[in-house]
């Protein structure tokens, strides 16, 4: 075991998996000698050589476009596209493509490829660095969506993540990429996708998030008196439906918390999912503490947008006490 | 049969060599005045450059990509524009803003986090700082299709680096910009890298230049530390696109001297000898050798307009220092124009926190 930030983690993940499977590649702007620009990638130029780590163009079109055709011919491509906001010219090879092939060929063709890219607000980033976009995917039909809280997750999500035969959205919280250190271990391990993890067992009250906000919310925990259980969904497609039903079955109380705008978030669906399933077994209605419906400001104003414990703390609070 | 149906040459220009001398039969139309003030706005976007560095080292602004040693290439274009010609910029253009006269302050606001800064003066045409690389090409061309339509006499430049290049959106903007022949500059900054990936591994193509023929139009190659010549090449096609005659393709070739922004370190990904024989380029001292040679520059010159430039930006800090935080509101305020329910709703509760 060694001590690890996610960075570290992540870059363990792919070391493992490219020594391990010889089809793994890794491309994107600046992933070779630069090592990328969290450093992610590295030295994986240095270890494994040129034809499976390498530089390309700046176009992230062409970035997941060609990773679509290496994944059809026999490669695992790890794609990384360098800020959440930069996927956006991809979405025609992600939205009609990566997701569709294997239905589309009937089975003949399949993508297994990875795109990974950091995620999410926290760092007084510039425009187009801080978003939160994991909705748009989940309503994708087709693609898998991955975010994980902590290096030890990180590592064996993306290990996962890259053996999975279909395509896999694998986003980074980039406020704990340096954050959170814990120990992970050197050697390969993996985290089912479509698995949610219980990070704290409790009766009263059902937490559901994920991401960054795990941070977050295990700081609020320490301010609250209530017995919380915290579950960390790790994977948002397919969602761990089961894991949340049981716990809200227990509880009968829920707070969803995610730093995405409100409108559509994942907490709409985990809603309908507990609505579906749970009805009956809730003594509250479940609350959202969620980013809103706007532009995640610059850094002055960034903290009045992202949940924080304030918010996390009232909100459970309007449950318990409802 | 097989013949060569097509030949296609790109032309290269300087006008001011590395060592202060010019070619006069290809120098521009510039009297002393305009000469000594191209070096001064050069200079004030030097200082500003290194006081945004500075500021940004000591936390009082967040990331921001530097200038330095691409002076020529943002001066010299925008000098050369016609104050109703419009402007869609990057992230790199601090030069540009200098030369039109954007309030300094506002700049320093952005890159400290704070929209307010983009909001550019009603009375400036100049386009909001486009952060995703080479999406800002395709919107000039809309506006410069809108001043067709409109049988204007105005144009339109864009700005970008030789990694844009690489970008859908670029080939998009250049192709409908070929086909629609419309009043528009592309001015390619080539600094010689994307963050870390050199020019060579951006495109196999010999120049950035040459794009342009693929679309029909012209693409020159200009020493993009030569003042001169980038005023020149946009000062023509500026004129060729008010007279109808299409789209231009500018390729000015310079360096980034410092890092690609303060979150980048450079040392990873090239030579210190590099930077050094790129030095001895720099659009500054060139254009003070000229100077010097014809008595237009003394050391008493040169404190008086740095003094008065350092003056400037230290005004614009202090200006922008004072703005303050903006109102909680403005976050939801220009969503829409008019604030629908949800967004009222979510502000309240923000507000009542
Ligand atoms: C669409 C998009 N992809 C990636 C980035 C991240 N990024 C910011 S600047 C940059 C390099 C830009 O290089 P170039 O166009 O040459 O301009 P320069 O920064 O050198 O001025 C990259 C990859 C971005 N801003 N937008």
């Amino acid at each position: 075991m060694t001590v690890m930030n996610m960075v570290e983690a992540l870059n363990s993940a792919l070391k493992n998996e490219m020594q391990s499977d010889k089809t793994v590649l890794v491309l994107g702007e600046d992933v070779g000698v630069d090592g990328g620009v969290f450093r992610v990638t590295n030295n994986l130029l240095k270890q494994f050589g040129p034809e499976r780590v390498f530089d390309t163009p700046l176009a992230e079109s062409g970035i997941v476009g060609t990773s679509i055709g290496l994944s059809v011919n026999g490669f695992k491509p790890v794609a990384e596209i360098q800020f959440d906001g930069f996927v956006h010219p991809a979405f025609d090879q992600l939205i009609s493509h990566a997701s569709r092939i294997r239905n589309r060929s009937r089975g003949r063709f399949s993508c297994p490829l990875v795109v990974r890219s950091p995620y999410g607000g926290g760092i007084k980033a510039l425009e187009h660095h801080s978003e939160a976009m994991e909705t748009v995917y989940v309503h994708t039909p087709g693609l898998k969506v991955v975010i994980p809280s902590s290096p030890y997750n990180a590592k064996g999500l993306l290990i996962s993540a890259i053996r999975d035969p279909d395509p896999v959205i694998f986003l980074e919280p980039k406020k704990v990429y340096r954050a959170i250190k814990e120990e992970v271990p050197e050697k390969s391990y993996t985290i089912p996708l479509g698995k949610a993890n219980i990070v704290q067992e409790g009766s009263d009250l059902t937490i559901i998030s994920f991401g960054s906000m795990i941070k977050t919310c295990k700081e609020a925990l320490e301010q609250i008196n209530y017995s919380i259980e915290l579950i960390d969904l790790q994977t948002l497609y397919p969602l761990d439906t089961e894991t949340i039903i049981n716990s809200v079955q227990k509880t009968g109380r829920c707070v969803i918390v995610h730093e995405a705008p409100k409108t559509a978030g994942i907490g709409a669906e985990i809603i309908a999912r507990i609505n579906e399933k749970a009805l009956l077994s809730l003594e509250a209605p479940v609350e959202r503490v969620t980013g809103f419906d706007t532009i995640i400001p610059l850094g002055k104003r960034e903290d009045d947008y992202l949940p924080n414990i304030k918010r996390i703390k009232k909100a459970v609070e309007k449950v318990m006490n409802f | 049969m097989q013949k060569t149906i097509a030949k296609f040459e790109v032309s290269y220009l300087q006008i001011l060599d590395e060592t202060g001398k010019i070619d006069s039969n290809l120098m521009p139309k510039l009297s002393n005045d305009d000469i000594k003030k191209l070096y001064e706005l050069m200079v004030i976007t030097r200082i500003a450059d290194d006081k945004a560095l500075k500021l940004q080292r000591q936390g009082r602004i967040g990331t921001y990509a530097e200038s330095k040693g691409q002076e020529a290439s943002q001066v010299g274009s925008a000098y050369a524009l016609k104050k109703e010609d419009f402007v869609f910029p990057s992230f790199r253009e601090l030069g540009m803003f200098v030369t039109r006269n954007f309030p300094l302050e506002q700049y320093y606001q952005y890159f400290g986090w704070d929209e307010r800064g983009n909001k550019i003066p009603e009375n400036q045409n100049i386009f909001p700082i486009a952060i995703p690389v080479g999406t800002q090409t395709i919107h000039a061309v809309g506006f410069a299709l809108g001043i067709k339509l409109k049988k204007e006499k105005k144009t339109v430049i864009t700005y970008f680096g030789d990694g844009a290049t690489s970008e859908g959106d670029f080939h998009e903007a250049m192709n409908f910009a070929g086909v629609f022949q419309l009043p528009l500059v592309f001015l390619c900054q080539n600094n010689q890298y994307a963050i870390s990936v050199p020019r060579s591994l951006q495109s196999h193509s010999e120049t950035l230049a040459q794009k342009a023929i693929a679309y029909g139009f012209d693409g020159i190659q200009v020493d993009g530390n030569d003042i001169f010549a980038v005023y020149k090449a946009t000062s023509e096609a500026l004129e060729k696109a008010r007279q109808g005659k299409g789209p231009t393709l500018i390729e000015c070739l310079t360096y980034r001297m410092g890092n690609h922004t303060t979150a980048d370190d450079a040392s990873r990904y090239r030579t210190e000898k590099e930077v050094k024989e790129w030095q001895k380029k720099d659009p500054i001292d060139r254009l003070k050798k000229y100077m010097q040679a014809k008595k237009l520059w003394s050391e008493s010159y040169e404190k008086e307009i740095t003094k008065k430039a350092e003056e400037l930006v230290n005004k614009a800090v202090e200006k922008a220092e004072s703005l303050g935080i903006p109102p909680v509101e403005d976050m939801f305020k220009y969503m829409f124009k008019e604030m629908p329910p949800e967004l009222k709703e979510q502000l309240e509760e923000l507000k009542n926190e």
